[in-house]
């Protein structure tokens, strides 16, 4: 299938640091592929230039053969292409449905709506709950954001992100600080997810990258050092220098 | 708003309700002060709604609220002077001037964040401040007496004290009732995301800046009107008006009444100024009392007087 998104020469530098260096990534209609690298590998710089939070200093970006390069992160979204953020990021004093009905409405045509009572359109709260029930946040609809659970506002986000009913979701770290049972529950998640949208995951747990992941792309101070399926990213000798363990290298 | 009675809303519609009897007190005990004390106070709480649209629901900072007051105001009074006695034209010019201004100090203030947002909102008002001071041919610092007040068609006659306090209590209800409806609405809803959290706003697809400019422009409008009706209610108007205190004034008001709650601005106001009077019977000194009033408020309830009254209410 051909490339849903596309990112050619992209660079970001910040000062003297270089983030992205003129990084080239093809991400496959359909397909879940994972971004992992070491810590400063520009993983999040990475995602936040793929969502138009931030504009690269130079290279393209194509999204379903159109070039979003200089699209406002609003308009990306409306796109299709739907991020989640690696630091839980909500609306805490919000009730849960409310978080879910907003990205609802983001998709539901503009918002200069000012008499009806939006907390009882259907057209909003129907698929916000649906989305809930996906995750398995039904029955917490009615508490704020707050008062959840870490775990919880995880998948919360996720919740949000398919409420927008998106071609492509870009996950940054939907794992982290999730405990093992947590996660567990995250990575069944995904796996059907993956069934129905092209997911880019940016992850540390190794475990859930391999278990999930039908390409790898391995990043080391902002370049791709390899690319590929997940056994051949397993065997690459340059891979194991910068990244992994010997130990996580040899498991099965 | 899903539940459909408690305590503060229960004790907003009692309060109203005493407002709409004042007038009656008032005949009965010929107290003509408490009529002229609380006709400020209904259109103080007026701008204190439209504040907390963007201070409470929005998240804006505005420190320069009090502008509006005094271009509402000044509209009036300056038709007023050049031989426009109507209202049906003074009051929409004053609207139309109070937008026209929130539109271009917002499109401005807006592109910042924080004490920068608070300090642009401040300087705006300020340098309205001294161009109305400038104004020689209108009073400058001394400000501007209305030879009349806004004229409309019999049998609306503002000069009738009763008359005018139940306009601007009629203006008060239409201004909570349209901010009630406002913030529940898919505009009010994005403001609020965007109070939350701006940056996911625009992750999930929200232009902000265009709702947060919208708000701006409609609590500037807001405001304009009760300074329409200020102006009105003490026959003079003056660069005072706008001055920075006021605005602090408005926001102490939303505060203490608790921000982004629908009554909290009508307790705010109601409260302040009536300490203020009280107080200041007691000691010239009334602000020492004041100060550690507000202190306290602000230190053990978060949520102002709305917020004593019970929990905070998510959705």
């Amino acid at each position: 299938m051909a490339d849903l998104l596309r990112v050619e020469n992209l660079a970001k530098r910040f000062g003297g640091i270089v983030a992205t260096d003129d990084l080239m990534l093809d991400i496959r209609d359909g397909e879940l592929h994972a971004i992992i690298g070491p810590n400063g590998a520009g993983k999040t710089t990475l995602i936040a230039q793929l969502s138009g939070q931030l504009s690269p200093d130079s290279g393209r970006i194509y999204f379903a053969g159109n070039d979003i390069t200089a699209v406002p992160m609003y308009a990306r979204s409306a796109l299709g292409l739907a991020r989640s953020f690696q630091i839980t990021s909500l609306f805490l004093d919000l009730s849960v449905l409310d978080n879910v009905a907003l990205a609802v409405q983001a998709h539901a045509g503009h918002s200069f709506h000012f008499w009806r009572n939006a907390r009882s359109e259907p057209e909003l709260r129907d698929p916000a709950r649906a989305a809930l029930a996906r995750v398995g946040l039904e029955g917490r609809a009615d508490l704020p954001a707050s008062a959840l659970s870490h775990g919880e506002h995880r998948q919360l986000e996720l919740a949000m992100a398919l409420a927008s009913r998106p071609r492509m979701l870009l996950l940054d770290e939907p794992m982290a600080g999730l405990g093992p049972e947590e996660s567990t529950r995250m990575v069944a998640m995904l796996r059907e997810l993956k069934k129905e949208l092209t997911i880019l995951l940016v992850e540390h747990d190794m475990e859930a990258v391999f278990a999930l992941a039908d390409r790898i792309t391995v990043l080391v101070y902002g370049r791709v050092i390899a690319s590929g399926k997940p056994d051949d990213i397993r065997k690459n000798a340059q891979v194991r220098d910068a990244y992994l363990g010997e130990q996580e290298a040899s498991r099965g | 708003m899903t539940r459909a009675f408690d305590l503060r809303t229960a004790l907003g519609i009692a309060l109203l309700v005493a407002l709409i009897l004042l007038p009656v007190y008032v005949e009965a005990t010929g107290s003509r002060f408490l009529l002229t004390l609380f006709t400020r106070i209904v259109i103080l709480a007026i701008a204190a709604v439209s504040l907390n649209l963007i201070l409470g629901y929005g998240g804006m900072m505005s420190f320069g609220h009090a502008a509006y007051l005094g271009i509402g105001g000044y509209a009036v009074g300056i038709l007023s002077f050049e031989g426009v006695p109507s209202g049906f034209v003074q009051w929409p010019v004053a609207l139309v001037v109070s937008a026209l201004f929130a539109l271009v100090i917002g499109a401005l203030s807006l592109r910042t964040r924080g004490v920068y947002f608070i300090m642009i909102t401040l300087a705006f008002a300020q340098m309205t401040y001294y161009i109305v001071a400038g104004l020689a041919r209108y009073g400058g610092d001394d400000g501007l007496t209305l030879q009349k007040r806004s004229q409309f068609i019999a049998p609306v006659n503002l000069s009738n004290k009763v008359q005018f306090y139940y306009i601007c209590l009629a203006l008060l209800c239409a201004s909570i009732y349209l901010v009630w409806r406002i913030v529940n609405s898919r505009f009010g809803l994005a403001v609020q995301g965007t109070r939350s959290n701006d940056t996911r706003m625009r992750a999930i697809g929200f232009p902000t800046y265009r709702y947060k400019l919208t708000c701006f422009v409609i609590a500037g409008t807001l405001c304009g009107l009760a300074g329409a009706l200020i102006a009105n209610h003490t026959d003079f108007v003056s660069p005072a008006m706008m001055y920075w205190t006021r605005s602090g004034d408005l926001i102490i008001m939303v505060v203490l009444g608790g921000m982004g709650s629908i009554f909290g601005p009508l307790f705010g106001t109601v409260a302040l100024l009536v300490l203020e009077e009280v107080l200041s019977g007691i000691t010239e000194y009334w602000q020492i009392i004041l100060g550690p009033l507000l202190l306290l408020i602000v230190l053990f309830a978060r949520g102002g007087i709305d917020g004593l009254l019970g929990k905070v209410r998510h959705g």
